[in-house]
């Protein structure tokens, strides 16, 4: 990467400064937040890199019925490899760690987080976990036990598990104190003259995140205590040889891993919500119902979780109320949907690759949640569990929805962080590409999962060898995609031209500085809108190559329709 | 893919057709939306956006109508499963006890058996156990799932209406031949059923 990156010499921005370190040190010993953000922002691409070449083996083991390229037991340990990666490495951090590090100082005006050498030590946890976990996951044994360590299975498994629930719990303790720093950030840290109900969207999100990660992940890590108690004093606790309860184990998993889901899902609909205003130069329809609703999935997401286990032997009474709260998180959620669409009407849009990649998106996680219906019936979902369907659902949710967010994400901010602008035309190319294989990919399982073709199959029946071809091939064109995207960001910070501070025409305050910005941020104090999405008296006209030009003629249409 | 082996499978597939309807109905609404406000307030035809912060009786509408809508989901996805549950009589029960990596299908005569036969016409009660990991015994042409905890004792009924051979498979992952526990449920008319039932004894196994 080119830390010598520029677009101005008036100022020295957060990649050139120098510090007591050099070198390496000067980034793995710094409490700048930004840098933080693109040390986690390095860290978790290359997770996802890891976790990508797993599906995509997997997708070309099920190319064909029988051993494909591997055998039944290397498949295991590749799905289990990909969930553990993806779903602890990449997602779970993901946007909160990289653009809530980055962006939410921005974006309220403060010069770092509440506690910079927290976040430090945030970030030394996450990769102590994360290299612990890939050592012990690849190195010391061929674990097989699914994402979900579900027991009995992983307590008489030959695989020891003790290291790699280790690094979950290190990795836990990084979740919680990123989201303390942030809520007290959002709390204690905003410029004067922002208010709570001021803040951009993408905070809000992420402050709502902060409060799950608080609450709900010391219960992953009450858990992993458990189990390793039981496997070195065999306490019994939840292996029945024991005279243990396997299924409390479920309940214990699901409580934290269901609300992980909306840690996962929430700070990428902020950045859906930024994203469709700027590119519709309005402010969010119903901003207000939009924080709350925010706010509503974090805490209804929480009361949810056993509807994963609507065939696991737990009482009707508990299938019945689990099924019927699961329902309200459709609302908000759907709520949200409905606003960024009525964002659009009567804007002024603009179609750039974050846009684009924004709506298409929209598109993509409308298809998983509404799928999420089908699931959280009990009568469907007892037939369509642990089935490809919820393979599809899921991935149209992750794939689809939070890592296309997360890509448009990418392309939004890039111009912000590097100071340099990627290629527009390769980045939408991208895009449609993304959209065309994320689709061809993930559909044939809804087909699968309702013919009945169960989950973390090595070998399956013939009916379904067609289905399972096409979603192969789908995942060659999705990996292509997302390969372009990612090399095309590569070449524009080396040869990308000059951004400038705001070449999008973003109101928010991060667009306020010179890009990348300077090492505290803001060189003047920012002045607040009451609006975050302030484009009272805007004209498309007088905007040009990220400048507003100034026009009489256009000065007069903007008085007429103020 | 929608053959009615059971008057349950039925109502799951008409579970499943109605959300299904909804959530394309919803998609539709939504990309036709999107798509239809991108061409026409494209920023080179609508250069001046209007400042519009929101709207409390949409916002109200499109809380309320799919809250409407999303219970129905529930009722309907509740009440079959209730019914389900509830059945009191039953004609005939079965023990299924699943291991790492087969079945065991044990009749009332004290016979084990590796595929399971059954009557047409009759309900079935299954009782359902594990002797070592977690498993799901899972008839997908009976749209029915329960998994199998050692321990513990799950139950499912059915139901079917139509001879034939169907597919038993294993739906919780339990170690490196999950895939491989593929057995048959062969329903047969009542008095084949009845012959090959008198002419198996618990001696012959």
């Amino acid at each position: 990467m080119s830390i010598s990156t520029t677009t101005n010499n008036n100022y020295t921005n957060f990649f050139q400064v120098k510090t007591k370190h050099k070198g390496l040190l000067a980034w793995l010993l710094t409490t700048d937040h930004k840098r933080i953000g693109i040390m986690y922002l390095v860290s978790i691409l290359t997770f996802f890199l890891v976790g990508l070449t797993f599906a995509f083996l997997m997708r070309l083991e099920m190319l064909t019925p029988g051993p494909t390229i591997v055998d039944a037991q290397t498949y295991n340990s590749f799905f289990t490899l990909h969930g553990m990666i993806m779903v602890f490495l990449f997602i779970i951090p993901g946007i909160p760690a990289v653009f809530g590090n980055i962006f939410i100082p921005l974006q309220i005006g403060a010069e770092d987080v509440a506690f910079p050498r927290l976040n430090l030590l945030s970030y030394h946890l996450y990769l102590i976990g994360a290299f612990l976990a890939l050592y012990s996951l690849i190195f010391q044994t061929h674990i097989d036990t699914g994402w979900t360590f579900y027991v009995p299975y992983s307590l008489r498994t030959g695989t020891d598990v003790t290291l790699t629930l280790l690094a979950a719990f290190i990795l836990g303790f990084s979740s919680i104190l990123t989201g303390l720093n942030f809520v007290t950030t959002c709390h204690r840290m905003r410029v004067k003259g922002m208010k709570m109900f001021e803040m951009p969207l993408f905070t809000w999100a992420l402050y709502s995140t902060a409060w799950i990660q608080v609450v709900a992940t010391p219960i992953i890590g009450i858990t992993i205590v458990l189990v390793l108690l039981e496997r070195t004093f065999k306490f019994g606790i939840f292996d029945p040889t024991l005279g243990g309860d396997p299924v409390l184990y479920q309940h214990l998993f699901w409580i934290y891993s269901h609300p992980a889901v909306y840690i996962m899902a929430i700070p990428a609909f902020g950045i859906i919500s930024d994203v469709v205003a700027t590119f519709s130069r309005k402010s969010v329809f119903g901003y207000k119902v939009m924080a709350y609703s925010t706010l509503a999935i974090a805490v209804i997401g929480y009361m949810v979780w056993a509807h994963h286990m609507f065939t696991s032997g737990m009482s009707d009474t508990a299938r019945t109320v689990f099924s019927f709260l699961t329902f309200f998180v459709a609302i908000p959620t759907g709520v949200k949907v409905f606003n960024w669409v009525a964002t659009l009407w009567r804007g002024t849009i603009v179609l750039s690759s974050p846009m684009l990649m924004a709506l298409s998106a929209i598109f993509l996680f409308s298809i998983g949640g509404l799928t999420g219906l089908h699931l959280g019936a009990i009568s469907t979902d007892i037939h369509l569990h642990d089935t490809y369907f919820v393979i599809a659902h899921f991935h149209y949710v992750i794939i689809g929805g939070i890592l296309s967010m997360f890509i448009a994400g990418m392309h939004y901010w890039f111009p912000k962080i590097f100071g340099k602008m990627h290629n527009e035309k390769v980045a939408k190319v991208g895009v449609v590409l993304y959209f065309i294989g994320a689709n061809v990919l993930y559909f044939p399982m809804f087909i699968m999962g309702y013919m009945g073709m169960p989950r973390r199959y090595f070998d399956y029946l013939p009916e379904y060898q067609i289905y399972h071809q096409i979603s192969t091939v789908g995942s060659w064109i999705l990996i292509t995609a997302i390969l372009l995207m990612f090399i095309n960001l590569l070449i524009g910070i080396i040869k990308g031209k000059p951004a400038g501070p705001n070449p999008w025409g973003a109101k928010t305050l991060e667009w306020t500085m010179p890009s990348p910005p300077p090492l505290l941020n803001f060189i003047e104090t920012p002045v607040p809108s009451h609006d975050p999405y302030d484009y009272h008296g805007h004209d498309e006209r007088n905007f040009k190559n990220g400048k507003f030009i100034k026009n009489e003629e256009n000065d007069i249409i903007n008085q007429e329709n103020s | 893919m929608f053959e009615q082996t059971s008057k349950y499978v039925g109502t799951v597939d008409g579970a499943m057709l109605y959300i299904t309807a909804f959530s394309v109905l919803m998609l539709l609404l939504i990309t036709v939306a999107m798509i239809y406000f991108v061409i026409k307030y494209r920023a080179s035809k609508n250069p001046i956006p209007t400042q519009y912060h929101g709207n409390a009786v949409i916002e109200v509408i499109w809380i309320v109508i799919p809250t409407i809508i999303v219970l129905s989901m529930f009722y309907y996805g509740y009440t079959d499963f209730s019914d389900l549950r509830n059945t009191k009589q039953f004609d005939e029960e079965y023990h299924v006890t699943a291991k790492m990596w087969d079945w065991d299908f044990k009749y009332d005569n004290g016979v084990i058996t590796d595929t399971l036969y059954v009557p047409v016409g009759k309900t079935l009660k299954f009782n359902i156990t594990s002797i070592d990991v977690l498993h799901s015994f899972y008839l997908p042409a009976f749209r029915i799932k329960e998994d199998a905890v050692p321990g513990r004792n799950g139950f499912i009924f059915i139901t079917p209406n139509k001879t034939g051979v169907y597919d038993i498979a294993c739906a919780e992952y339990c170690g490196v031949n999950h895939w491989d526990m593929y057995k048959k449920l062969i329903v047969m008319e009542q008095d084949e059923y009845s012959k090959w039932y008198n002419s198996q004894s618990p001696d012959k196994n």
